[in-house]
């Protein structure tokens, strides 16, 4: 018998022990995983190529005032600069005020939006059919299956910032890379309804040639702006979106936070596991030392078995984290979790916490263990 | 007849290491939980406490915010002629015409910058609010660029200090006064005037909201239905606490988040805590079947280890509030999902999160102890004695 399978089959000596620890282990990982998912999301993850290629511009002061619309005329003017569409909040009540009901509705310009969201996948009719009906609609696929549109249908929704009501015809589904609902329409249509509208915009999106000008464009839109009286900021798509993360407080802190509470939980969990087996065992140490094993095989015996036990929690609870993620992102209303998913290196980062976290815990009974007396050892009841 | 409780007691101290790694993981989760329901309950108490019964706060329809709202001055000017409007000292009617605008500040920890609100009000707008004091400075003259920042403004974002700078709309405007509304939705806010506001965000045409104070609740109720039901103003009025109240919501992402996160870690925990008890049992196997032959009914072995897995449990709970008292009290702030702002709220361990804390361990204690228990109880004598 080689130690290796030494060490796993005292892992499964006491069954009900060994499935108890790996079970409250595996839980522990499933939520360290989403939470490191969530992170990875948020801080680390650079964002698509095309989505690295976009900008926002929005007036310095905050997002609630309005841009003049001629500056999209002056930005395409700015070298590096391929496509500029106004990008205008409705903030609309579709049916009534329940979440289920609640989703993005931007004004947009149709001939020119899908240029800038290059990753959008839409089909060319439709497209078109979009261009066309200046109150037509473009609606994400996964939002027209929520809310059962077909193209053609019609849906009505109630203006709350601006007094107008958009009676809009679907024309067109995208597919949006990432789970991003919304529904696009001419932003024609309230300045048409709405003459004091007219000439204001909320933000720009913006696409750059490449990765490496969206800095440099985004500091020249800004300089272009910055002694007008509407002076704008400029960040792109993800430190876009990440603003509004930061609202809602310290959430990075908030994050490693939790998940350093449950590192710590799991590493008693399994302290604790280890050092009951191993106090039980003492005897049977004494009697493999009898036997002329060094410390050191003793020693990497008991981490063995440790980290065998937090390993099978660690894939059981990463695997379960992955699949959640994968069954919310197609739920219809799980809208936070959406857009996250575990990739490879925070699946991989998740066992080797857990692997640590069995090293660690093991390492101090089992040195205990290691060093106790032979005679001892074998006098020992317990 | 049951064991005494003072057996469990000993037991626990028996296993000293033991018991204090899990009471410990339990700590962690009930820390976490508490941290959780105290940053709600510190949320909801600022919404709930905010607002007074006299005033009535009259928004456009359709809109849930001022922020959306938009009232015409011919409304304005209508509104202030209604009867039943308390009068003010000068013998005004006590009605002040409103701008919200929402600005970026940056915070003073470096954390990067937040939306704050910024309210231009009429002067008379302080005789309305009596929950507010000045506690430093005055108050702003009208027609000047001067504003009053909240306490928690002036402690947690740059510039904010008495006689600084705080560059917005077309310039500065200067920090003459500190004042402190308590724990409400208005701790969050910057006052300013809402003429020089009005032209610095060209606003001229429309204010965002008004808010009126009547003389008494009978009049508030009368003012609301009277404002609401006139078809020419289009204007929808509330009572300004149900205004507040509404805003709660804002809360429900870390409402949500934070019943998963607490959820989970307890399952884990209910784990660790069956592991131990087992543990217990398995260690004492020999003294449960000598308790049994003394005559001690199963029913009764099996309350005892119940009994102490709560108490482990309990511990945990203790050391889990003791872990998180530092916390109550501490100020922090999130985004309103209503108004876009920052509301600041304190983190409160209250009787009821304190109870639920309690609950919540004593659930893990006895979803833990219940298998262990069950097994103590049901092993043959004969066998555990000769172990």
């Amino acid at each position: 018998m080689t130690l290796g399978r030494f060490a796993t089959k005292n892992a499964f000596r006491n069954r009900r022990r060994s499935a108890l620890t790996a079970i409250s282990i595996a839980f522990s990982l499933l939520l360290l995983t989403l939470l490191m998912s969530v992170y990875r999301g948020f801080y680390i993850d650079k964002g698509s190529a095309e989505s690295n290629q976009r900008l926002i511009t929005r007036h310095k002061v905050s997002l609630v005032f309005f841009l003049p619309s001629f500056y999209r005329d002056k930005i395409r003017t700015i070298p590096g600069v391929v496509r500029v569409s106004p990008w205008n909040w409705f903030g609309g009540i579709y049916k009534d005020q329940k979440p289920e009901n609640f989703f993005a509705q931007f004004g947009v310009d149709p001939s020119e939006i899908f240029d800038v969201l290059k990753d959008d996948k839409i089909a060319p009719d439709e497209l078109q059919a979009f261009q066309r009906d200046r109150a037509g609609a473009a609606v994400s696929r996964s939002l027209a299956e929520r809310q059962h549109w077909k193209i053609g249908d019609h849906i009505i929704i109630k203006g709350s910032i601006y007094p107008v009501n958009l009676e809009l015809t679907v024309r067109a589904l995208y597919d949006p890379p990432t789970a991003f609902d919304a529904v696009f329409f001419n932003t024609e249509y309230v300045e048409q309804a709405l003459p004091r509208a007219k000439g204001r915009t909320g933000t720009f999106f913006i696409l750059a040639d490449s990765p490496e000008h969206v800095v440099p464009v985004g500091k020249a839109v800004d300089e272009m702006f910055a002694n007008s009286p509407q002076p704008t900021k400029t960040e792109t798509e993800k430190a876009f979106g990440l603003s509004f993360v930061a609202q809602l407080g310290n959430v990075k802190l908030f994050i490693l936070s939790i998940c350093a509470a449950v590192v710590f939980a799991i590493l008693l969990v399994s302290g604790n596991t280890m050092a009951m087996t191993i106090r039980e065992r003492t005897r049977e140490v004494a009697v493999l030392k009898t036997l002329g094993f060094s410390r050191g095989t003793i020693l990497s015996l008991y981490i063995g078995e440790a980290v065998t036990i937090s390993l099978i929690g660690g894939v059981l609870g990463a695997g379960a984290a992955a699949l959640l993620l994968i069954v919310v992102s197609h739920a219809p209303n799980g809208t936070f979790f959406n857009g996250f998913k575990v990739t490879g290196p925070t699946f991989l980062f998740s066992l080797a916490v857990a692997a640590l976290v069995g090293l660690v815990s093991a390492a101090f009974p089992a040195y205990q263990a290691s060093r106790r007396n032979i005679v001892d050892g074998l006098r020992h009841i317990g | 007849m049951a064991i005494p409780l003072s057996y469990n007691i000993r037991n626990l101290r028996l296993r000293l290491g033991s018991t204090l790694m899990t009471a410990v993981g339990i700590a962690l989760t009930v820390a976490v939980a508490v941290f959780i329901m105290a940053l709600l309950s510190g949320l909801r108490h600022a919404f709930v406490q905010s607002g007074d019964p006299l005033n009535v706060l009259i928004i456009r329809k359709a809109a849930q915010t001022e922020l959306q709202s938009g009232v015409d001055r011919d409304a304005y000017n209508t509104i202030r002629t209604l009867p039943g409007i308390a009068l003010a000292k000068t013998g005004e009617p006590l009605a002040s015409g409103e701008v919200v605008v929402i600005i970026v500040l940056p915070r003073k920890d470096g954390t990067g910058e937040t939306n704050v609100t910024v309210r231009g009000m009429s002067p008379l707008g302080f005789e309305m609010r009596p929950a507010v004091r000045l506690v430093e400075g005055r108050w702003f003259n009208g027609g000047q660029r001067e504003i009053v920042v909240s306490k928690s403004i002036h402690d947690r974002f740059l510039n904010a200090g008495m006689g600084e700078e705080i560059f917005f709309g077309k310039g500065k405007w200067k920090v003459v006064g500190v004042f402190d509304a308590g724990e409400t939705a208005s701790s969050s806010e910057l006052w300013a005037d809402v003429n020089q506001m009005s032209s610095d965000f060209e606003r001229s045409a429309a204010m965002s909201s008004v808010l009126v104070r009547s003389t008494d609740p009978v009049s508030a109720q009368a003012l609301k239905n009277r404002v609401a039901d006139d078809q020419r103003l289009k204007l929808d009025a509330m009572l300004e606490p149900d205004y507040f109240a509404e805003q709660t919501r804002s809360g429900a992402p870390i409402q949500f988040v934070g019943t998963i996160v607490a959820i989970v870690m307890a399952i884990g925990s209910c784990f660790a805590a069956m592991n131990t008890m087992y543990a217990a049992v398995a260690f004492r196997s020999r003294e449960i079947a000598t308790l049994r032959i003394i005559g001690f009914s199963r029913a009764s072995i099996i309350t005892s280890f119940v009994i102490e897995s709560v108490l482990l449990a309990l511990l945990g709970a203790a050391v889990g509030l003791i872990l998180m008292l530092p916390f109550n009290g501490m100020s922090t702030g999130t985004a309103n999902a209503l108004t876009f702002s920052e509301t600041i709220f304190s983190v409160r361990i209250t009787l009821q999160v304190f109870l639920t804390a309690v609950a919540f361990a004593v659930i893990m204690g006895l979803v833990g102890g219940i298998a262990p228990a069950w097994h103590a109880s049901r092993r043959e004598i004969l066998s555990a004695l000769r172990d």
